[in-house]
């Protein structure tokens, strides 16, 4: 007799547990072929503002751990991911992807996770500076993290795209809200188990699936969302211009219609690391 | 043999005799007659010339210490923005394409040729603004030759900057200053900018233009090339439509955040790069450990220079418990013999105010401080007859909640809380919308770190305050907006970065 499997239900990952949307609302993913797959979490503006609370909570102390550890950390969620790689391969073959390329997909995000991880504690060195000022004062400049970064992912390169995006902002000691691509959200829902379990303190990553015309607009305007990291068109980076304008906020957008090369070496550098982060100078005098 | 433990002796206030000599004595008059040698008329300067604006219209500039004319400024509008930026566009081929080491010559040449003339810039400053001769001479002038000269040298050294990347100029910039600093705020803008290459369009304030347009004369006679650097007189809405204009690739604006965000708003969905350096309300926090007589002198300068109309000024005072009486009392006998009053004179520690518009401001806020609860003392001063003056003003008795701890004035106004732990002060020190700047005043190494840390601000300043240099970035955090200015952290802000190997 053939036994039924036990099918997954889809969770997003927030504030370190597995929830469902608040609103009770799921939209159905379907596989490549047509065939239902799963109920997704249609997250809501109230789902969003809970995951900035839980991010907001988590901030101080992973701003506070050292660089060394966050390197660490970074590196175990490339582990949790490489040992995992046939199974994320599999969800985003979901959305209908060859099997090298879903492969290569995995294989790069591993890869994006490794040169972040390297970078965490390097690039106070390369940024920061001691500033010759006229005057007797020991004059210098280091980086501090933002605070709460929302990140919206791209549609399409499902993992690559969150990790390109998330990768960098929590290397720098943000924590991250991110709402994953519509079209292909299961990639996502793993990458939040594989989060998990790699030592990283809930709350530094929330992950949100659902419908970008819902919760965009939130993310513009947000006011403790210090900073966006968007992959966004024409009328989304507008309305993301208008909101963030309200307090303020720090905005690094990619325009989606550049169609972004994301297995590329481009997609990631110390400069997306930096996009998150703050300079403080501060003046000491010298004497007596 | 008996050991005795010392004991610190309490600190209590001073029983010093307080010298006061009131009205016993007056200072001779010390006034600056150096010629600021300025027109009857000032025109826009685009393309290297200077133009009439396309309407004919000017409007008067006005010394705010004595409400006497001092000149016709060009009414500049859209059709001169245009103009303006038309004339950049053109120069921008050429101008980016000289070799790093030329620009930079011309960026000598400026900071040179602004030096010979310092006295009569310094003057011309202090007319048009009202703030001291003492600090147009001793600051505003010289700093501004300074970030000509450091960034001069950058010129040829881009490569430098960000470590893995090519700088490229981003086209035309256009940008809007603020009338506290107006040419100290134009070398913040200008130098950097040009040093990468770029092209600019700048607006001065209406208040404020007059030594953006005498510092035009030094342009053509460095021989900068036409077009390069365009100076557009004008209303806010000229400044408007210098940030909407399509031609401008990157707008720099410093001023008020709420003049910020409609800007931000104005251009949202351009893709315009942008850097905004915006209002403050930043805290200086005096320590019971800190030596206070060097405090008070921080806190003067902190609040009352430039008559406390600097976006970063230290205009929340909070200071701990057990020295709040004593640090309260030596501030006052220090207002005491501040000097307000006629800006040109050399003794004069506080001038104008720089417009009606701003002294009716700022006595707006002395009403709500009154009415909101706070108690307010002035020094017995006898201020001018005629022109916009305000006697420096501490409040004692402020809440958090209170306007004028809130709000940003831009005037000669204090306002005093008190804290009892370090966490006390942090937390209130963080409590507003701004991040600009802060002070720190104590006498340990570790809590100076400490504070530096954990304050949400910009620039920290510990045991000084408003303290600057070409070579210090300045920027804000939260909604005292973004970008640095100042060293290569704000260079950045003037380019495209290129990876190797890629256009």
């Amino acid at each position: 007799m053939s036994r039924l499997p036990i099918t997954k239900t889809p969770k997003v990952y927030v504030g370190g547990a597995f929830i469902r949307s608040e609103s009770g609302r799921t939209f159905p993913l379907n596989d490549a072929k047509g065939h239902f797959f799963a109920n997704i979490p249609q997250c809501t503006r109230k789902d969003l503002r809970n995951a900035v609370e839980a991010a907001a909570k988590a901030g101080p102390g992973w701003a506070k751990r050292t660089p060394y550890n966050r390197g660490q950390i970074l590196y175990r969620l490339g582990e949790m991911l490489e040992a995992r790689a046939p199974e994320m391969a599999e969800a985003i073959a979901l959305g209908g992807g060859k099997p090298a390329d879903t492969a290569l997909e995995v294989s790069c995000a591993v890869d994006r996770l490794i040169h972040y991880a390297g970078w965490a504690d390097k690039f106070e060195q390369v940024l920061g500076s001691v500033n010759p000022v006229a005057a007797p004062y020991f004059n210098f400049t280091v980086t501090e993290p933002m605070g709460i970064v929302g990140v919206i992912a791209p549609a399409e390169a499902p993992l690559l795209g969150l990790v390109s995006l998330v990768a960098p902002a929590i290397t720098g000691g943000n924590t991250v809200v991110a709402l994953a691509s519509e079209p292909q959200p299961y990639p996502a829902i793993l990458l939040g188990e594989m989060l998990a379990t790699s030592d990283l303190p809930g709350g530094v990553v929330n992950l949100l699936t659902g419908l970008r015309r819902e919760l965009v607009p939130t993310f513009a305007t947000h006011a403790h969302l210090r900073g966006l990291s968007a992959v966004a068109g024409p009328e989304e980076r507008k309305a993301i211009a208008l909101g963030a304008a309200e307090s303020v906020k720090r905005t690094h957008l990619i325009k989606a219609e550049d169609k972004r090369d994301w297995l590329s070496g481009s997609a990631q550098s110390l400069y997306e690391i930096r996009a998150f982060l703050e300079f403080k100078t501060t003046w000491h005098p010298i004497g007596s | 043999m008996k050991i005795q433990t010392p004991t610190r002796a309490p600190r209590r206030p001073s029983t010093a005799p307080e010298l006061l000599f009131g009205d016993l004595w007056d200072y001779d008059p010390a006034p600056e007659t150096a010629d600021p040698k300025l027109k009857a008329r000032y025109d826009l300067f685009i393309g290297g010339e200077f133009v009439p604006p396309a309407g004919g219209k000017y409007f008067e500039s006005v010394n705010p210490a004595t409400e006497a004319k001092l000149a016709e400024l060009a009414l500049g509008g859209p059709d001169d923005v245009d103009r303006a930026c038309r004339a950049a566009a053109a120069a921008f081929p050429a101008w980016s394409a000289l070799p790093g080491r030329e620009r930079g010559k011309y960026l000598y040449r400026i900071a040179r040729l602004l030096q010979d003339r310092a006295r009569e810039f310094a003057v011309a400053e202090t007319l048009d603004n009202g703030k001291p001769i003492r600090e147009t001479r001793d600051f505003d002038v010289p700093t501004c030759a300074a970030h000509f000269f450091y960034h001069a040298g950058w010129a040829d050294k881009l490569e430098y900057v960000a470590p893995g990347r090519r700088m490229e100029p981003l086209g035309v910039v256009g940008q809007v200053i603020p009338w506290n600093f107006p040419l100290l705020m134009l070398s913040w803008k200008i130098a950097p900018a040009l040093c990468l290459g770029n092209c600019v369009v700048i607006k001065p304030a209406s208040n404020t233009s007059i030594t953006a347009l005498k510092l035009a004369e030094i342009f053509q006679d460095a021989g900068l090339p036409p077009g390069v650097v365009n100076v557009v007189s004008g209303p806010g809405s000229t400044g408007g439509a210098l940030m909407a204009h399509p031609a401008v690739a990157k707008i720099a604006f410093t001023g008020s955040t709420e003049v910020g965000k409609v800007i931000m708003r104005s251009v949202a969905g351009s893709d315009k790069k942008m850097t905004m350096e915006l209002g403050g309300k930043a805290a200086n926090i005096v320590f019971d450990d800190a030596p206070l007589d060097q405090a008070v002198e921080g806190i003067v300068n902190g609040i009352f220079f430039n008559q406390g109309q600097v976006c970063c000024a230290g205009s929340r005072l909070l200071v701990h418990e057990p020295v709040a009486r004593t640090v309260v009392s030596k501030l006052k006998a220090r207002l005491r013999v501040l000097r307000v009053g006629d800006p040109m004179d050399k003794n004069t520690d506080v001038g104008a105010i720089v417009s009606r518009a701003q002294l009716d401001t700022i006595r707006g806020y002395l009403k709500a401080g009154v009415d909101e609860g706070a108690e307010m003392w002035q020094p017995p001063c006898r201020l001018p007859k005629k022109g916009f003056f305000m006697p420096p003003t501490i409040f004692t008795g402020v809440t958090q909640s209170h306007r004028i701890a809130r709000e940003e004035i831009f005037g000669p106004v204090l306002s005093i809380l008190t804290f009892r732990t370090v966490d006390e002060a942090i937390e209130k020190a963080n409590n507003t919308e701004y991040g600009l700047s802060a002070g720190v005043w104590t006498d340990k190494g570790s809590r100076i770190l400490r504070m530096s840390t954990e304050l949400k601000a910009g620039v920290v300043w510990a045991n000084t305050y408003n303290k600057f240099d070409p070579a210090s970035p300045f920027g804000g955090y939260k909604e005292s907006g973004f970008g640095r200015e100042g060293g290569r952290h704000g260079l950045l802000d003037y380019g495209r970065l290129v990876e190797e190997g890629r256009p």
